[in-house]
């Protein structure tokens, strides 16, 4: 049927499946890929009188001015090193537990605590920070903890210091994913075939063992995947979390491309500029994305597309 | 292929029962020491890690229900020093938090609701073997997930659509997603061919193999869809922000809960203003109030939904 020329008996057949396709394409071309089109702002001096069709085109300035700004190449710098920090952070934090709670012996223990280890990933980015506001302020949890132990003299004020906001981040995003990313893993070792352990068993294999030579391979492509899945999404991480945590005392290391895009693009009204920078984020996304896809190719991994 | 994942999980599931029950029954001779240090010290990890996820909440409970002048003083952890509901009186009172709670229910179902039937249609289409533009639309969807236009081209075309200033624009943008047409276009090929040949046989068109046939096996993935969605409209601000700024009846009660926070940060400043009025009331203490009460909602329904969204992940993340 795939190959064969389409007739008039399969058209009237499938015209209900028609009709809504055609619906749902308009729709997809209206909210997805004519916003594509606004990319022509960047090469443009765009202004919102002369519009998308009749603003004067000015080829890469806009690029160039964005490369020649100090700030942008920050920005940059940020957002990559907060997306690697946090990728491997939320990354090794969710096998870690995932294997360690698979390892718990008591079935209600454990269904407890996974129950427990979601609940931050449905709590929006707004109720972490201002809980992370809440401990980590000078009265909070964190100085109290430290003063009482004698490791620090004097409270902390985390918020004021440029070197604790990638840790802060970093751990923002453990603290609310690490359950919920398990969830994929602790499918994966439960798929795992249980006569391996008791073949490990037999061979002497103590918990470490076991671990090593049976989980982690079991697991291995789950991981792969995911793995290739984060890395094309590494500058997408860096919104939410960084724009409600940021103040003007650590805007050198908390700004990253999209704050950005909003307030150049939307703020300040130079639409121009912050369309640029949107693009550059894409490409590299989309570049990133390729590139590991097709070394994943290479080692016969699972592939994303 | 979910029953063959549910049969090994309870053979998993026996098998370390009947490990339990050996372990216990020799315990004095047959764990090893190496054992059992792995195993308090895994203990000891899953406590931290409880308290360490559960602290922060309980937290702000202490604090919602403490008097506000008092708590500025710290030192409240798990119980409340001076015991004072009028924080939760105060929220109740405000009438933005009214407001952003009615348009944040209100979002909430209604895009749920969009959002599902949408995606049910979609994945419906594209998971047809025999229909001719099924491979073309799975891709035009797929596409979107990588590529988009980004922040301001969408903003500008928004506001030319009239979206902006509108209830609209929290529903229908976000109405189809890529991810959430995976999942379901994956359970819906799960479901075996010669139910939907058998009903054509007997005359049905494609609307009531939607309607009766297909629709009804796939309650359980469009929970999970539904629990994505109405999670994230649920906890959305930023569009609110972007799009309905000049609109006040139109905030969102996350968008509220952010402004409240920025407040705090200024505290000294608007402190004093609110001491005045109610006298015991703190932005710290409101705040705290009003997050508990965002929270509550998600908090009380979704350990129940877990095997949904458990379902909805392992199906999401094996795309092909």
């Amino acid at each position: 049927m795939n190959k064969k020329a389409i007739t008039m008996a399969d058209i009237k057949h499938q015209k209900v499946l028609l009709i809504w396709s055609g619906l749902i394409v308009i729709y997809g071309v209206i909210f997805h890929y004519l916003p594509l089109a606004g990319w022509l702002m960047a090469f443009q001096n765009y202004k919102p009188v002369t519009g998308l069709l009749h603003s004067q085109f000015i080829g890469l300035e806009k690029f160039q001015r964005l490369f020649s700004d100090v700030t942008f190449l920050r920005v940059i710098r940020n957002t990559l090193a907060m997306g690697v920090i946090n990728l491997a952070a939320t990354f090794i934090m969710a096998i870690v537990f995932a294997i360690l709670l698979n390892e718990v012996t008591t079935q209600g223990g454990k269904k407890v605590v996974q129950t427990i280890s979601y609940l931050p990933h449905f709590l929006s980015w707004i109720i972490v920070t201002g809980i992370l506001h809440d401990a980590l302020s000078g009265t909070g949890i964190i100085n109290e903890v430290l003063v009482h132990f004698n490791l620090i003299n004097q409270p902390i004020n985390f918020f004021a210091h440029e070197k604790y906001f990638w840790p802060i981040v970093a751990f923002a995003n453990v603290w609310k994913e690490t359950g919920w990313n398990a969830i994929i893993y602790l499918a994966a070792i439960t798929s795992i075939d249980p006569s391996l352990y008791e073949a490990a068993a037999i061979d002497g294999a103590g918990r470490w063992a076991k671990i090593k030579n049976v989980t982690l391979p079991g697991i291995k492509p789950t991981i792969m995947i995911l793995l290739l899945m984060n890395v094309g999404n590494v500058l997408n991480a860096g919104f939410e979390i960084q724009y409600l945590l940021g103040n003007g005392l650590v805007q050198n290391v908390s700004q990253t491309i999209d704050i950005y895009v909003l307030k150049w693009g939307i703020s300040q009204g130079d639409y121009s500029i912050g369309t640029a920078a949107g693009i550059f984020k894409s490409l590299v996304s989309i570049i990133l994305i390729v590139i590991f896809n097709n070394i994943a190719k290479r080692h016969g991994e699972e592939r994303l597309f | 292929m979910d029953s063959v994942g549910m049969k090994t999980m309870s053979a998993v599931k026996t098998k370390s029962i009947t490990l339990e029950k050996t372990n216990t029954r020799r315990k004095h001779k047959k764990i090893s020491g190496p054992d059992l240090a792995f195993r308090i010290c895994n203990g000891i990890f899953m406590l931290l890690f409880v308290i360490i996820t559960l602290y922060p909440v309980l937290n702000t409970l202490a604090i919602s229900l403490n008097d506000g002048t008092d708590a500025l003083r710290g030192g409240i952890h798990l119980v409340p020093r001076v015991f004072t509901w009028k924080n939760y009186q105060t929220v109740l009172e405000k009438d933005n938090l009214i407001a952003g709670a009615i348009v944040t229910v209100a979002r909430t179902v209604i895009g749920t609701l969009l959002a599902l039937v949408t995606n049910a249609i979609l994945a419906f289409i594209v998971s047809r073997k025999n229909f001719m533009f099924a491979k073309p639309l799975s891709l035009f969807w797929v596409i979107t997930m990588y590529v988009n236009g980004g922040l301001i081209p969408t903003f500008l075309l928004f506001k030319s659509l009239g979206l902006t200033n509108s209830f609209a624009v929290y529903v229908v943008p976000g109405m189809l997603s890529a991810f959430n047409m995976l999942v379901i276009r994956t359970y819906m090929r799960g479901i075996p061919d010669s139910l939907e040949e058998s009903a054509q046989l007997d005359g049905a068109g494609y609307t009531t193999i939607f309607l009766k046939i297909i629709s009804p096996l796939c309650k359980p993935v469009y929970a999970t869809v539904a629990l994505f969605v109405a999670v994230g409209q649920w906890n959305s601000w930023f569009d609110a922000m972007l799009y309905n700024r000049m609109r006040s009846d139109l905030t969102t009660l996350q968008y509220e809960l952010m402004k409240l926070l920025s407040s705090v940060t200024n505290q000294s400043a608007s402190a004093e203003s609110m001491k005045n009025s109610t006298g015991t009331v703190t932005p710290t203490s409101v705040r705290a109030a009003a997050t508990i009460i965002t929270m509550l909602p998600i908090i009380c329904i979704y350990p129940f939904l877990q095997r949904y969204f458990v379902t909805g992940l392992t199906l999401g993340g094996v795309k092909e």
